[in-house]
């Protein structure tokens, strides 16, 4: 199977090292824990929106916490403030604490100023999953622009964050883009701060 | 890796239905209907060389050779029967076979939209299986 990995033990959660993040947790129990989150979600909805805005808020809660979280660990304890800053914060701190790797790519907006972009090729939640043509354009990266939005939010910068499919040329697989499109308010105070 | 010329796959669920077919260029047998009564005769065929054993813990029929294919059978923990329908004398079928089944164990079971013992129509499957059978056909080439 693929990710299959032996994580370090530690006999007493207190003997763990607060400042290494670099644990690995098994890809594969991961997957089934995520599959079954997504199945569960199903269960409780009658529309495919439904279903997203709720794999979004599973995942608003984990970057809340993740932000908490590396703001201690790795920035000691500082907080970005700024728009770039924080963007580049997720994607490359969060991204690696995550999924052990930094985003393929973070991207201006071409047409909106209040746009940007993350984008990874093989998204690991997507890993495994394949959507069926029935659902459309549904995407389970939803729980990931759910953890985007968390930290962003969390750290001031509130923003409505979705993921999508985009098709690459020349590859059967598209990769999935995490779109963020922040509130006014944030802009404006982009432009005081010069 | 493997390296054999396989004609046809199927995977059968733990009571005896066809869950996956894939045609590999075998002459005829396409009909969808001949496939799933193939299935469950094979399933049942399966079960009954068990009964035949004469000594405990038979597994059922891993091999079925004939005068123009042979036919590989694997079964897994749970039920899920893999097989194909190969030329003879093809080596390293059972690896193969049980490379489908990881990826069976990856690319469906970890699918949230796949529902137990329901035939497989998985994109990532399809894909990945593609990939490993192509690579088989190289192989065979290269011989």
């Amino acid at each position: 199977m693929i990710g299959v990995g032996k994580a370090k033990q530690y006999a007493n959660v207190l003997d763990k090292p607060l400042s290494r993040g670099r644990q690995e947790v098994s890809l594969s129990a991961f997957a089934f824990l995520f599959s079954e989150l997504v199945q569960y979600n199903q269960t409780q909805v009658d529309n495919i929106a439904e279903l997203e805005r709720r794999l979004e808020d599973a995942g608003y809660a984990v970057g809340a916490r993740v932000l908490e979280l590396l703001c201690h660990r790795e920035k000691g304890n500082r907080r970005e403030t700024r728009l770039l800053g924080i963007l580049s914060f997720i994607h490359s701190t969060v991204w690696k604490v995550l999924f052990g790797k930094v985003a393929d790519s973070l991207e201006k907006g071409t047409e909106h100023e209040d746009e940007y972009m993350i984008s990874e090729k093989e998204l690991l939640v997507n890993r495994f999953i394949s959507v069926p043509k029935d659902m459309g354009a549904f995407n389970c990266g939803a729980f990931v622009a759910g953890i985007v939005r968390g930290v962003l939010e969390n750290a001031g910068f509130p923003a409505v964050v979705t993921a999508h499919f985009v098709p690459i040329e020349g590859q059967q697989r598209p990769r999935t883009t995490i779109l963020i499109k922040f509130a006014e308010e944030v802009l404006q105070r982009e432009a005081r701060f010069g | 890796m493997a390296s054999a010329a396989i004609y046809s796959l199927f995977i059968i669920n733990k009571s005896g239905g066809l869950i996956y077919y894939k045609d590999y260029g075998s002459a005829g047998r396409t009909d969808t209907n001949d496939s799933l009564r193939l299935a469950s005769l094979w399933h049942s065929m399966h079960a009954i060389s068990q009964q035949l054993s004469p000594t405990p813990g038979c597994e059922g029929i891993d091999l079925l050779q004939a005068h123009n294919f042979d036919l590989h059978c694997f079964q897994s923990l749970t039920g899920t029967k893999f097989f194909a329908v190969c030329e003879t004398g093809a080596q390293n079928i059972e690896i193969l076979l049980k490379v489908i089944y990881e990826l069976y164990t990856d690319f469906v079971l970890k699918n949230p939209f796949y529902e137990m013992e329901m035939p497989i129509r998985c994109e990532l499957f399809d894909l990945n299986l593609a990939q490993i059978i192509q690579k088989d056909r190289v192989a065979l080439l290269g011989r």
